[in-house]
């Protein structure tokens, strides 16, 4: 895939007139900042990635100097910028003048002031001492009768950490506010000076449940800054591996929504599919999450024609019985009250903060990065984008059903289809200081990877803004006006990964 | 009920199935007190892993009732991991693995736990309530560790936000490999920290 990234260059104090001149019809898809003082550059750049439409990308970039970092921020005009600046402010310290939210997000409080981990002078494994630590800004609702419930951040099932507050009065939550990057792990650090080729499997530890859509995202960055044309047969591969993926988290979500409701027929036989379909991922990539399946240049798994018909009969066997349970679901009274009017993303709010993926399709917003960015096997495959209208848990449930059934008719086009030859070449030679994009839809939403190349095909600087990442900050808009316990509920209709955010 | 019908014939789940389209698993044959019951659904998993199910079906519950003179109550710890050891720990209570027939049980507080599973390398982030975590887990407790990261043989490593290892920060008795372990292995994990509380 060749993403044609248009730049436009503009004053950082000047950075909102610019902006304003986008118009509406511009989403911003990342803001990636960089330290690129060994290139010359007055040490920090920063580089916003807007869709232009038609799969076009236009980068807004500006430049930030070391002795004076601060610069005009885009938050007020485009909403979905607020934590990656807020991250930039936390990791470089660039300043974004003008936020209306300057907290802290990556690092927690306990962090020494001053001092920036992703700059090109902090080593990557120094560990700094904490500083003592300062109350957190929390936002309050006070009131006859108005109670705080804090929870996290180890929460009681097998999941992962986060911390939330619940303004509530009575069983009604009144805010809801989210503190997160508890498992921020400095992979992007990490990444720095990593071979590209060994990047992938970085990429692959983002998150495991989206590993290959990450995988996906970061191979074709690199691929992006070498101009490798992948075989025809290893982008087909790549579908068919990301197809695998959506399928099995789609069956696993829509469980995960049955259990929110205690609907325990659903969510146990939705679980013993998705363990078909782990199984299934075993048989065929040798890893239940089909990790070390893409690499850069293609994919490093083949599959035989005999495994071909092992994927299209568990398939389609899968895709039959999801349809009974959801038909199930849908027509027993108690889960379709639960569902319905539950936890409403409104349009207006999904398309200012950027949210991506199933949750935006159940909130009227056409977008699908497999149809507007076309990658791996997707132009040559028929499929069509369900877009749904109401926003609640009921429609983020149908979608996920909508999109599993298009999945699984997905991967037996491939196997129809699949065409002869190599399943990887070599990446080559890249050009240094050089960077690439990767856009890719995961079960979650769009991923995407910005990748940059240093000297002798390393990596200068990664930055991934995952689906989670877009996502998380709609969810504190859903909640408010629902009772406590519809909280469970509506978190698994979004089912965010909290280290695909937190990386 | 309308609005249901309604949404189904706009956006096309298809012709919804009549007939039920659940098959119901083969009727397990009869056991006695001595055997050992049969594992339900097992015609995807290949002979070694089946078989192995079986001895840990065998053992684990002999061994917990040795141990503990009652069930296994287990805590989860994120430590900061990458979501695929809390899909496997999730995968033990799905209906082919089902552990709470071997007398085990997750639970929602620390307080009520003899042992803590531990996913992820510990962030910096997390650090506070790992410690906290571990203390308030009564005495006597038993930690495993999930997973490379976990182990301290993980990709990621150190960093400035991730120690990169749980035993950097809590004493940990039995550690399970793995970029996930895979479900089985992690309950052979859980028996070896079992037989470790009995020696």
């Amino acid at each position: 895939m060749n993403i044609a990234i248009e730049t436009l260059r503009a004053d950082r104090r000047r950075l909102a007139e610019a902006g304003e001149s986008l118009g509406s019809r511009h989403r911003l898809l990342a803001m990636v900042a960089s330290d690129e003082k060994e290139l010359g550059a007055d040490r920090f750049v920063l580089r916003y990635f807007f869709s232009a439409g038609d799969g076009k990308v236009l980068a807004l970039e500006t430049t930030v100097p070391e002795s004076d970092p601060e610069y005009a921020s885009l938050t007020a005009l485009f909403p979905a910028a607020s934590w990656s600046e807020r991250e930039a402010c936390d990791l470089f310290g660039v300043r974004p003048a003008g936020h209306p939210d300057p907290r802290r997000l990556v690092l927690h409080d306990d962090f020494t002031d001053g001092v920036y981990p992703l700059r090109k002078d902090f080593r990557g494994d120094r560990v700094e001492p904490r500083v003592p630590r300062r109350e957190f800004p929390f936002p309050k609702v006070e009131g006859d009768g108005v109670f705080e419930i804090p929870v996290g951040p180890i929460h009681a099932g097998i999941i992962e950490p986060g911390h939330f507050r619940f303004q509530v009065m009575g069983d009604t939550v009144l805010h809801l506010e989210a503190k997160l990057f508890y498992t921020h792990r400095g992979l992007e650090k990490r990444a720095e000076g990593m071979g590209v080729e060994e990047g992938v499997r970085l990429a692959e530890q983002i998150c495991g449940v989206c590993a290959v859509s990450h995988a996906l995202s970061y191979s074709q960055a690199v691929e992006d800054i070498g101009g490798v044309e992948v075989p025809e047969r290893a982008l087909y591969l790549r579908s068919l591996f990301a197809e695998l993926e959506r399928l099995y988290n789609h069956v696993g979500d829509i469980a995960n929504i049955c259990a929110g409701v205690g609907f325990a027929y659903g969510s146990n036989h939705g679980a013993r599919w998705k363990e078909a379909l782990m199984r299934l991922n075993a048989r065929v990539a040798g890893h239940r999450y089909l990790r070390g399946t893409v690499v850069p240049g293609g994919v490093a798994r083949d599959v035989t024609d005999g495994q071909l018909g092992d994927i299209v009969r568990t398939v389609v066997e899968v895709r039959d019985n999801i349809q009974q349970i959801v038909h199930d679901a849908l027509g027993n009274p108690v889960a379709h009250d639960r569902f319905k009017k539950t936890g409403i993303l409104w349009k207006d709010i999904a398309v200012k903060l950027g949210a991506v993926g199933p949750a935006a399709r159940a909130s009227k917003i056409d977008m699908d990065a497999r149809r507007d960015f076309p990658h791996a096997a997707y132009p040559h495959l028929r499929f069509e984008v369900p877009v749904l209208e109401d926003g609640d848990v009921l429609a983020r449930f149908v979608i996920r059903a909508l999109e599993a059934k298009q999945s699984a008719d997905m991967i037996r086009q491939i196997a129809a289809n699949l065409p002869g030859g190599d399943i990887r070449i070599p990446v080559g030679e890249l050009p240094a200081y050089r960077y690439g994009l990767g856009i890719t839809e995961s079960a979650r939403g769009e991923n995407v990877h910005f990748v940059m190349t240093g000297p002798n095909n390393t990596i200068c600087r990664y930055r991934v803004r995952s689906a989670s990442y877009a996502n998380w900050p709609v969810l504190p808009y859903c909640v408010p006006g629902n009772i406590v316990p519809d909280f469970p509920l509506i978190n698994k209709s979004f089912e965010l990964c909290y280290s695909c955010c937190d990386r | 009920m309308l609005y249901v019908l309604k949404r189904l014939l706009k956006y096309g789940l298809g012709t919804l199935p009549r007939k039920t389209l659940l098959k119901t698993p083969e009727t397990p044959a009869p056991y006695t007190s001595e055997e050992a019951a049969p594992i339900a659904h097992l015609g995807q998993m290949d002979d070694a892993e089946a078989e192995e199910l079986r001895r840990l079906r065998r053992e684990l519950p002999e061994r917990i009732r040795k141990a503990f003179g009652r069930s296994l109550h287990i805590r989860h710890l994120d430590a900061g991991s990458s979501n695929a050891c809390e899909w496997e720990l999730t995968a033990l209570l799905n209906p082919v693995y089902d552990v709470q027939r071997f007398g085990i049980d997750f639970v929602a507080s620390p307080r009520h736990a003899d042992m803590l599973v531990v996913t992820g390398g510990v962030t910096r982030n997390l650090e506070a309530a790992v410690r906290s975590t571990y203390e308030a887990t009564p005495d006597p407790k038993l930690v495993v560790a999930i997973g490379d990261d976990a182990c301290g043989t993980g990709l990621i490593g150190p960093t400035y936000a991730h120690y990169g290892a749980v035993d950097r920060i809590i004493p940990v008795d039995v550690y399970v490999p793995g970029n996930p372990p895979t479900p089985v292995a992690i309950l052979q994990g859980i028996l070896k920290a079992v037989e470790k509380r009995k020696g």
